[in-house]
């Protein structure tokens, strides 16, 4: 048994987190500035925090994860961290020339204050920062909200930076995107061009962070949101944001800024969220939906009703990111599987209010919870005490999985053990499928390793 | 090591000043000093465990990582609780890959994360109480022999005294509570952080149990990780030669050795860098003394054993030395007839730790791989030098924060017989306490680079084109991206073990599938030199 300590009987827990459903802001920061072209995420704050999050997204992706940091040392944590940042913002453009840095703080940055905007505006008034390039930034306390909270802030930095309004709007929508795989946001731009929609997407990971094998290595790869897009954002029709806890912010700030109106919906994982999302869509870009997207609704359909009797009663853990969980749970009852336990260490009162709404009638003896304390090792008790079917969440479901012979589902961040999440989309219909796809060879591939000899199925 | 017949391989000054070249001016005068032309003859000042330069794109981290991700991570019995935001904690979460053996006992908390996950309110009003409370909670739920607890950045701003606390729950609980002031600004890099794990653990857990364990000869193990089971392979020797192995530090190691490690004959260490404060202060404290060994490269490994049979002067250890390494070799023998031919004149350049890059030389040597350009990510001079430079390294700002300690002689414990043995061996030219350091072992013109960046190993590849190129994870797909494979020598890729004949036997087949394997030349798309087709669809009107 590898969880060997994990008892079956739960004591209240009020200081220690066990084996967390989160980590910090700033990984969030850093992975949605790698959504911008040309950009180079920047820590503020000692190495090891750029070094552990340029480490967990390699190993997610595979692919290179490029940042810098401001080295803090015992000096500049007492001193300030002023003088480190000019050094950086100077030695950055001198040496790796990106048209972007993204500056986030840390904890250390935070605790002893220091002002990313002075220090900003000081490096351009110092002639750190050449002409035609940025610095763009936000604040990323790692003792706030989780690695999500990190992105929606960075989205925040980006909104507060770039977006311009002329005063005349053009037919465009912002695709404010949550936080996704680079292949989710690939689908997006698909079905948005198949909905003849002109939008503008950010950030984009899409072409950075799942970049061909060409024999060449280039510091900024293709994709990414221009700055150019980024700039005429301000003037689109209007914003939808994907992702609630990843993107509202940001999407508020835009109106605010350039009178960008918004609408948000969640990330479109699943049938039901994703028919709100391309209804918004539909709406916002004032398009018709197509037969085509019609038609990849009818397949996912399809494909539930001809597998239903594998998935009907199923009894599911979850464990990851608000955004992601919400309209998961919302796809697995419309499954008929019974998402029964589900935590996430993101904080955020209305993740507990919007898994009430879709669970309390369907699914009333689920177990949920979200923000401190709410740990793998929570969960893992709960399942202890009465077992699932499935689980589905990040890599660090394996343990669970092999101690107590549960097929796992890798979704969420970081999968740092199977290849896959970077490449086929998980949102939209297509990505639904892909998911029923997965579920299903994991339940069949189950039923086929533990069915009698004399019932053992070829077809199924 | 000690290649017999150095090479001399072409002045890299050009590329030096090429590199230096791209550098804001003052940036590329603090580098100059860290970017050395070797030559193994004479001795040259290496500049190293300074400070990185803001923005230039690292390989460190920080000293959290060092002590507790590196020193404290692979020990199985101590519950090692992070107080700090979630983030420190997630990211150590298992990620070392340190291979466990749970023992007789079961006790193996390794596949769990401990963390406070400070608040913004334990930021504002003070962490304390929530560190206490959590160290009673993981007492009550997971009943450990020990639980310790590693600072991280902001509690050693706000000042929260971690060491108070630990004294009071230890008196609470009665159970070992020590405490790492190892926030991560310490230092300047993760080598900070040895420095206070080794400290740590020689004043709060070796000396607790001093019984004598069975068995002739007694020997601990330090700077040895077991990353991909790099120690499974040596116990086994260590128990086919006749030899009690009390402890390793720290791969496979239960808490309950390191209490009783003061109890032996013979230190040998590893990894210089991370753990020679444990074998000096060992020796002042209790008479023993420490030899460098390597296990990394089937000759090392030979010659490491050979030196701790000479060390105890014992003619049936030294046979049974000799008839390990005679049946291990042949495997080693053999492989090597299969996989030299297809490695022999290939380039190799490793950045790496603070042994790696040294040791793992070793082995492409053995294959006939050349390794062109070397250096330490978090190394001290020493490292790079040889110990003869350690009267004479400058204490700067950084270093000095990090304490030293004073330790005295133990009067009851010391053993008086092995100085003694130590300066008979000595006098026959027996080396003990020495490490010759990695610039001597390499080729004239091999180029030291010291905390290298990440413009630094662009340019590198550029200009020698290697087979293959050793570094970490944030490195790996960057240099896959040339086409040019990478090894990672903190994970193995996964793989492992390396160490002994068998990891050397791993190893040769490893890179060989590397350095070999045909997708590299798969890269360029079969019709990249056809542009003549292209255009003519292009041109046609359909």
């Amino acid at each position: 048994m590898l969880l060997r300590h994990t008892p079956k009987e739960i004591k209240e827990r009020s200081a220690l987190t066990v084996n967390p459903a989160k980590t910090c802001q700033p990984i969030g920061a850093m992975y949605a500035a790698l959504g911008i072209h040309g950009c180079l995420p920047h820590s503020h704050g000692s190495q090891g925090c750029c070094s552990y999050h340029r480490s967990t997204l390699t190993r997610h992706y595979k692919e290179p994860v490029m940042a810098a940091t401001s080295s803090f040392t015992e000096g500049s944590s007492v001193f300030g961290g002023q003088a480190n940042l000019l050094t950086a913002i100077n030695n950055i453009f001198t040496i790796y020339e990106p048209d972007v840095i993204a500056i986030h703080s840390t904890c250390l940055s935070e605790t002893i204050g220091d002002d990313l905007k002075q220090i900003s505006e000081k490096a351009k008034e110092e002639g750190k920062v050449p002409l035609g390039k940025h610095v763009i930034y936000c604040n990323t306390p790692s003792y706030v909200g989780s690695h999500v909270t990190g992105y929606a802030n960075m989205l925040k930095g980006i909104v507060d930076y770039f977006p311009e309004s002329t005063g005349k709007k053009v037919d465009c929508l912002n695709l404010i995107s949550g936080w996704v795989e680079p292949a989710d946001m690939r689908e997006v731009k698909r079905m948005a061009k198949m909905m003849g929609a002109n939008t503008i997407i950010f950030p984009d990971t899409s072409d950075v962070l799942d970049a061909p094998q060409t024999g060449r290595y280039t510091m900024y790869p293709k994709g990414g949101t221009s700055i150019s897009e980024l700039i005429a954002s301000g003037n689109s029709k209007a914003s939808l944001g994907f992702g609630e806890w990843a993107t509202k912010d940001a999407a508020i700030k835009l109106e605010n800024k350039c009178k960008v109106p918004f609408e948000i919906t969640d990330l479109p994982i699943g049938l039901c969220a994703t028919d709100r999302f391309v209804q918004a869509l539909s709406k916002l870009a004032e398009v018709t939906i197509p037969e085509s997207i019609t038609t990849e609704r009818g397949r996912l359909v399809d494909v539930i009703t001809d597998y239903q009797q594998y998935l009907y009663g199923k009894r599911v853990a979850l464990w990851g990111d608000p955004d992601q969980l919400i309209p998961l749970v919302e796809f697995l009852l419309d499954l008929d599987m019974k998402p029964v336990y589900i935590v996430s260490g993101t904080p955020g009162k209305k993740m507990a209010a919007k898994l009430e709404k879709l669970l309390s009638e369907k699914v009333p003896e689920a177990r949920y919870k979200n923000g401190e304390l709410a740990d793998m090792f929570l969960m893992h008790q709960w399942i202890k005490n009465e077992p699932v079917d499935l689980l589905i969440g990040n890599s660090y479901g394996k343990y669970i999985s092999r101690d107590e012979n549960i097929p796992f589902l890798r979704m969420g961040f970081p999968i740092m053990d199977r290849v896959g999440h970077s490449y086929f989309p998980t949102v939209g219909y297509m990505g639904g499928i892909r998911i029923l796809e997965k579920i299903l060879g994991l339940l069949m591939d189950k039923q086929d390793a533990d069915s009698p000899e004399t019932s053992f199925e070829l077809v199924m | 090591m000690s290649k017999k017949n150095k090479a001399i391989l072409p002045d890299p000054s050009e590329l030096k000043e090429e590199i230096l070249s791209k550098y804001p001016k003052k940036v590329a005068k603090k580098r100059a000093g860290s970017i050395v032309i070797n030559d193994p003859e004479e001795h040259q000042v290496q500049q190293s465990n300074v400070r990185t330069i803001p923005g230039i794109i690292t390989q460190r981290g920080c000293c959290y990582a060092g002590c507790k991700g590196v020193v404290l991570g692979p020990t199985r019995d101590i519950v090692n609780l992070t107080h700090g935001p979630i983030g420190c904690g997630f990211y150590s979460w298992l990620t070392r890959r340190n291979q466990t053996d749970a023992g007789a006992d079961g006790t193996n908390f390794i596949p769990y994360c401990f963390s406070t996950d400070m608040q913004d309110s334990n930021i504002v009003f003070g962490g304390e109480k929530k560190l206490a409370q959590a160290i009673r909670e993981a007492y009550e739920i997971f009943k450990p022999h020990a639980i310790s607890i590693f600072s991280t950045c902001p509690v050693g701003l706000i000042g929260d005294d971690i060491h108070t606390v630990a004294r009071t729950m230890k008196k609470e609980l009665g159970i070992n509570v020590f405490g790492f002031s190892c926030e991560g600004y310490k230092g300047v890099s993760q080598s900070a952080g040895h420095h206070i794990a080794n400290n740590r653990i020689f004043t709060d857990v070796v000396g607790l149990d001093d019984s004598v364990r069975p068995g002739k000869y007694r020997i601990n193990l330090l700077g040895e990780y077991n990353i991909g089971g790099d120690a499974f392979e040596l116990e086994n020797y260590f128990e086919e030669i006749g030899i009690t192995l009390v402890s390793t530090f720290s791969g496979n190691s239960s808490i309950l050795d390191f209490e009783n490690s003061h109890m032996v004959d013979l230190n040998m260490v590893m990894c210089h860098r991370s753990i020679n404060y444990i074998a000096e202060m060992m020796e002042k404290k209790y008479g023993v003394p420490w030899i460098k060994v390597n296990f990394i490269g089937a000759e090392a490994t030979a010659k490491s054993l050979r030196k701790i049979a000479e060390y105890f002067e014992d003619d049936e250890m030294m046979a049974k030395v000799e008839k390990l390494i005679r049946r291990e070799m042949q495997e080693v023998t053999d492989t090597l007839k299969d996989v030299k031919p297809r490695c022999e004149g290939k380039l190799a350049m490793m950045f790496v730790g603070g042994s790696r890059a040294h040791h793992y030389q070793e082995l492409f040597t053995e294959i006939g791989m050349q390794t062109v350009s070397a250096g330490y990510e978090f190394a001290h001079r020493d490292d790079y030098e040889g110990r003869k430079v350690l009267g004479s390294i400058k204490v700067d700002a950084d270093s000095r924060n990090i304490e030293e300690l004073e330790v005295e002689k133990d009067e009851k414990l010391f053993r008086k017989d092995l100085p003694e043995k130590k300066a008979k061996l000595e006098a026959k030219g027996y080396k003990f306490s020495d490490y010759e350091g990695m610039m001597p072992d390499m080729d004239k013109n091999s180029l030291v680079i010291d905390d290298i960046s990440h413009w630094e190993s662009e340019k590198l590849i550029e200009y020698y084109k290697p087979a293959i190129f050793c570094a970490g994870i944030k490195e790996k797909y960057v240099i896959q991206k040339y086409g040019i494979p990478l090894k990672q020598l903190h994970s193995y890729d996964y793989g492992g073990p390396f160490a002994g004949f068998k990891g050397a036997v791993n190893f040769y087949k490893e890179i060989d599938r590397m350095v070999n394997t045909r997708i590299w030349k798969l890269i360029p798309p079969p019709w990249k030199d056809q542009p003549e087709i292209v255009a003519k669809f292009a041109d046609a009107e359909y």
